[in-house]
């Protein structure tokens, strides 16, 4: 490969060109069926025990469009603040690639479902920006490909493929951006936010389960450069440079690292006097580069033609507004509202996003919890367990309720905080609810005076030095003997009780 | 009036992955030519209250609800394949990139 590796470093590139970027956002829905047809679309099942006639495109099989995959993308229209197009039609896509059955892709080309958006997307520092969405349309996902031969299971070198169908029909919406400039050293910061607000609103939308590690949310970036005007030469006179399209981008940090990539891949080229070529570009994880496919003009040329087999999709203003109805809020007017109702810092909050808590969190306030010790809890002990467990906080064992009713415990004085983390231990560990843990366990604070009575009687007697203190009125003395009696109940007496105790039983206030 | 070239003939030949011999190319071009000469004379019938269409069936939203009908089976959906392994269907080595 004729490729320089070396790339300018990104800080200097910012300073002699301005990047523009677009993307295309691939969301695959949850429909229980197929775009097209009635198989299951469930993740992880046996190869090719999801299909169909319709779906592996045999002679003589013709495609139904999913009632579901129409409304959820015009839902996902709608909160992507598109017009939707009151008559749309499906589009034969045409290429030759094993994963697609019939040589075809259905698609939408010149009549997309929804166009002319926008999406305000947050940074991290509270900034707003306003990214343009150029259309979304509908289309069934590919099949599978395995590489088999060859040392790295990649397509180079390998003596044959094996084709898995169950993905193939899967109803897909792609958003695609118009270009978005003049971020400067912000632009992979806000392409990143960008795909993560998109992947937030799927979500609350409950049209997608957007795993960006399962593929289904995918995302395609485009890149340019353009050259920054000297001295006394209008800007908008520089042209922009070729792009390239960045596949397989598949989890956040990816997006802003290939945008990283790119900027410091073009700048060196450019700089060098040479010049981008407008071409696909494969991003790998491993190493963090991308490496050239196809030159573009090579690929583009698709022969879209109208989808005989398809009627157009037209849906009414009744329809469309009955949809709107069933809108969620925005995914950041919720995050302002949460967080005025639970008085949490912006770093807090921000946490609590970026560990994906926010919904929990919630459902353990509703349970009856303090929005302080939800988060106490959630951000606290459960992070760590997931943290630890390499598992996201949502797939523990413990639930909201399980949280809520924990704390309850410790706020009726049932449990102390030492005892509560052991309870939460058994929850995790699937002994049930923390009230049956705690029975289980025999966890419960010993709050029976006459039994704690009896164990500082026996400390005092054990430490007759320490009660000659406390007898003389040095109230700190009185911290030996609460020791002596939790560790004596094995932590399940209430300290601050048996404190009051030690020192009503010598007259003291504590 | 549009016309079609020998290259684009060419070019349409290698996208449909089709093997044409030089004597084929110029044939064709003359003929796709005539025929898309004949197709544009409906755009001089076409006035703007003829709308467009690109389905004779004066329908649209034919839809279906979102309910599972059960898949062929691996073994069904392998029967026909002229290569198989691992349920899954055995193509040749792909030359070239990902789509
Ligand atoms: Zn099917």
């Amino acid at each position: 490969m004729s490729e320089p590796v070396e790339l300018m470093d990104v800080d200097q590139a910012l300073e002699q060109f301005d990047p523009a970027f677009g993307i295309e956002v691939h969301v695959e829905l949850n429909t229980k069926t197929k775009m097209f047809c009635g198989c299951p679309t469930e993740f992880g099942a046996e190869p090719n025990t999801q299909v169909c006639p319709v779906c592996l495109g045999l002679p003589g099989a013709l495609p139904v469009v999913n009632a579901k995959a129409i409304e959820s993308a015009i839902r996902l229209g709608l909160a992507l603040n598109c017009s939707i197009a009151p008559r749309s039609r499906f589009a034969r896509k045409n290429y030759f690639y094993p994963d697609l059955a019939k040589d075809y892709q259905i698609s939408q080309y010149d009549e997309p479902i929804a166009f002319d958006g926008y999406l305000d997307v947050e940074l991290d520092d509270g900034t707003v920006v306003r990214v343009a969405i150029e259309r979304a349309h509908m289309e069934e996902d590919a099949g599978k490909n395995v590489h088999v031969g060859g040392a790295t299971g990649r397509i180079q070198g390998a003596e044959y493929s094996l084709v898995d169908y169950n993905r193939g029909g899967i109803p897909l919406v792609e958003i695609v951006t118009r270009t978005v400039e003049g971020m400067g050293e912000r632009t992979a910061e806000v392409a990143r936010a960008y795909v993560a607000t998109v992947r937030d609103l799927a979500k609350a939308l409950g049209i997608s389960d957007v795993r960006m590690e399962e593929g289904s949310l995918r995302a395609d970036v485009n890149l340019s450069l353009r050259a920054k005007a000297a001295d006394g030469e209008d800007q908008h006179a520089v042209p922009l440079g070729k792009r390239s399209e960045t596949k397989n981008v598949n989890s956040l940090r990816a997006v802003e690292r290939s945008i990283r990539h790119e900027i410091g891949r073009q700048a060196a080229l450019l700089a060098a006097g040479g010049a981008v070529t407008q071409e696909t570009r494969h991003w790998h994880e491993d190493t963090s580069m991308t490496t050239p496919g196809r030159s573009k003009e090579e690929a583009e040329d698709y022969r879209y033609f109208p989808e005989p087999d398809l009627l157009p999709v037209a849906p009414s203003k009744e329809w469309i507004e009955e949809l709107r109805g069933t809108l969620p809020e925005s995914p950041a007017l919720r995050r302002h509202r949460l967080q005025e109702s639970w008085g949490y810092t912006d770093l807090e909050m921000r946490d609590a996003v970026n560990a994906d808590a926010l919904e929990l969190i919630e459902a353990t306030v509703a349970a009856g919890a303090s929005a302080a010790s939800a988060r106490k809890w959630w951000m606290g002990e459960l992070a760590r367990t997931a943290n630890n467990d390499g598992v996201e906080l949502a797939d523990l064992a413990a639930t909201p309720a399980q949280v809520a009713e924990l704390q309850g415990l410790v706020d009726s004085g049932r449990v102390n905080d030492q005892l509560a983390r052991q309870v939460l231990e058994g929850v995790l560990a699937g002994e049930g609810s923390p009230g049956e843990v705690v029975a289980a366990r025999g966890l419960e604070v010993v709050s029976d005076d006459g039994a704690l009575l009896a164990a500082i009687d026996e400390a005092l007697a054990a430490q007759p030095d320490v009660a000659a203190k406390i007898r003389d009125g040095k109230v700190q003395a009185a911290g030996a003997i609460v020791g002596a009696v939790m560790k004596a109940t094995r932590g399940q007496a209430d300290a601050a009780r048996v404190r009051e105790l030690v020192l009503t039983k010598f007259g003291l206030e504590g | 009036m549009s016309s079609i070239s020998r290259d684009d003939v060419a070019r349409l030949a290698q996208l449909a992955r089709i093997d044409l011999s030089d004597v084929e190319l110029d044939r064709l071009a003359g003929q796709l030519t005539a025929i898309v000469d004949a197709v544009a004379q409906v755009s001089q019938v076409a006035t703007p209250d003829v709308p467009a269409t690109s389905h004779p069936v004066p329908l649209t939203n034919v839809f279906r609800a979102d309910e599972v009908r059960p898949p062929l089976g691996q073994e069904a959906a392998l029967a026909a394949a002229p290569a198989a392994e691992g349920g899954r269907f055995r193509v040749p080595q792909i030359m070239g990139e990902e789509p």
